[in-house]
């Protein structure tokens, strides 16, 4: 095996402290926004390990506490040990017994710093998070990245979302959508990122929360259209061409 | 330690070995092949790679042999402890998670997928995947190693759920076989274990039991017999 005298990398130090390398069983895109009654996120199921898909069934959305919705991208042990501090979060919370419950805002603020001090220590989770809410009739989504970069809008997106989501999300969102509408727009996100996202899987579920609480569907798959003449003869006129 | 650096972000590690678990309509079957490799030497042919955790939870291990057992080693001992508190047998769940704390909290300097399975009277049986990174995921079936990668498409296409005894044994023993078929740091015997209420079952499949796949050929003892059995005479030449 490799000698123990190495010289030292660029970040190591003496005591050989941890840092994460590289992720290992990786989650696509995340796409969410904010519509008439709450939140509507969308996040497909599958878990790649480098260029397999390995997992296409792995739950990427969760409710936190009463009030509040996470969808993450990126590494799956770093997502599932999140969700065990969050429970831990959430039952100290529990605990004051005073009536009040942690809301979406709080809880973006306390994965804000637990990405980032996490960070500072060259030890990053391995995620892009979406925290979507509503509390007291406020709507709320925020998104953290793993390097602890976070901030709020009325629509986000997480990796390959962010290139191809985003612009049809920008165009064509707009105050006061309709839950029908709101389902069509993200599937229609989804939909794109299935065509163009290699990581993507065709099993997703959409989440939704509302002042009432957290639904998340059951997984289904999307169709895709392939009946264009230009897709069946696309080197017509020009052979050897794709 | 700068070579892992150096590495294809997108590659993972290959791992020597297939492993595999699967559900059935009453417990579950672990499969694994019996080769521990030392880059292109064969160190062990007849490796036992599924460990015992507890009576009712077993491990596949894959990838580094010493750290698989390391892990294996560590959680033994704690479920053990854990069994004496609780007062009756640890369910699947605890040994897959405790086995998911290691990898995970060691996930720098752990390399090793592993498998669990076993049957507790709460959820009877159950697999659970633990691959690189600490994850831990719920599945009807697992496969790992780096004989797997040949078997996605056969699982794809020749899972379903509740199945007997005999058929998940059946298609366990089929796919490593496969797997050890075209898969270099796999080969040797097929060892399974079946964990149901009633108990553990421990099979044995040695390397000339097991069907031949496509180009490979009947094993013989020796030319002489071919050639001693062919009726037209010795057909030694090909002109």
């Amino acid at each position: 095996m490799e000698s123990t005298q190495s010289k030292p990398g660029p970040l190591c130090n003496p005591e050989g402290s941890q840092r994460t390398l590289y992720p290992y069983v990786t989650g696509t895109s995340v796409v969410a926004l904010k519509y008439k009654d709450g939140i509507l996120m969308a996040a497909d199921m599958g878990g790649s390990y480098g260029s397999t898909l390995r997992y296409k069934s792995v739950e990427r959305m969760k409710p936190i506490g009463k009030h509040s919705l996470l969808g993450a991208s990126g590494e799956i042990s770093d997502f599932q040990e999140l969700l065990r501090y969050l429970d831990e979060l959430v039952l100290y919370d529990n605990m004051w017994d005073d009536g009040n419950s942690l809301g979406p805002k709080e809880v973006h603020n306390y994965l804000t710093r637990v990405m980032y001090n996490r960070r500072n220590k060259f030890n990053p989770l391995w995620n892009s998070l979406v925290l979507g809410g509503v509390k007291n009739g406020q709507k709320y989504l925020g998104m953290v990245s793993m390097i602890g970069v976070n901030f709020e809008d009325n629509h986000v997106a997480t990796g390959f979302g962010n290139h191809l989501a985003r612009p049809i999300l920008r165009d064509e969102w707009h105050e006061n959508l309709t839950f029908e509408e709101a389902v069509k727009l993200l599937e229609k996100c989804m939909r794109v990122l299935l065509y163009r996202d290699r990581s993507a899987v065709n099993k997703l579920q959409i989440a939704k929360i509302t002042e009432e609480g957290v639904t998340i569907s059951q997984p289904y798959s999307l169709k895709t259209f392939w009946g264009f003449s230009a897709f069946e003869n696309p080197t017509l006129g020009a052979e050897g061409s794709w | 330690m700068d070579q892992s650096i150096q590495n294809d972000l997108n590659a993972p590690h290959s791992m020597g070995t297939t492993i595999i678990g699967v559900t059935y309509n009453g417990g579950v079957v672990l499969g694994a092949d019996s080769r521990t490799s030392t880059g292109v030497y064969v160190a062990n042919r007849a490796s036992d790679k599924i460990t015992q955790l507890t009576d009712n939870v077993y491990l596949c291990r894959s990838g580094s042999a010493a750290d698989s057992q390391i892990v294996s080693d560590y959680v033994r001992h704690f479920l053990h402890q854990h069994t004496i508190q609780l007062g009756h047998p640890a369910t699947v769940k605890v040994a897959a998670n405790l086995i998911r704390l290691f990898s995970y909290n060691n996930k720098n300097m752990l390399q090793t997928g592993l498998i669990i399975g076993g049957w507790d009277k709460y959820e009877g049986g159950k697999i659970y995947g633990v691959p690189l990174g600490g994850t831990i995921l719920e599945q009807p079936f697992a496969i790992g190693g780096s004989g797997s990668t040949y078997l996605y498409g056969f699982f794809d296409q020749e899972w379903k759920e509740g199945m007997t005894k005999e058929e998940a044994e059946q298609l366990v023993v089929k796919a490593v076989s496969l797997a050890i078929a075209r898969d270099g740091a796999s080969g040797g015997v097929v060892r399974t274990v079946i964990i149901n209420s009633e108990g553990v079952t421990r099979n044995y499949y040695p390397g000339d039991a097991l069907p031949l796949w496509h180009e490979e050929l009947e094993p013989q003892n020796s030319l002489l017999d071919i050639l001693s059995s062919s009726s037209s005479g010795p057909d030694m030449m090909i002109s």
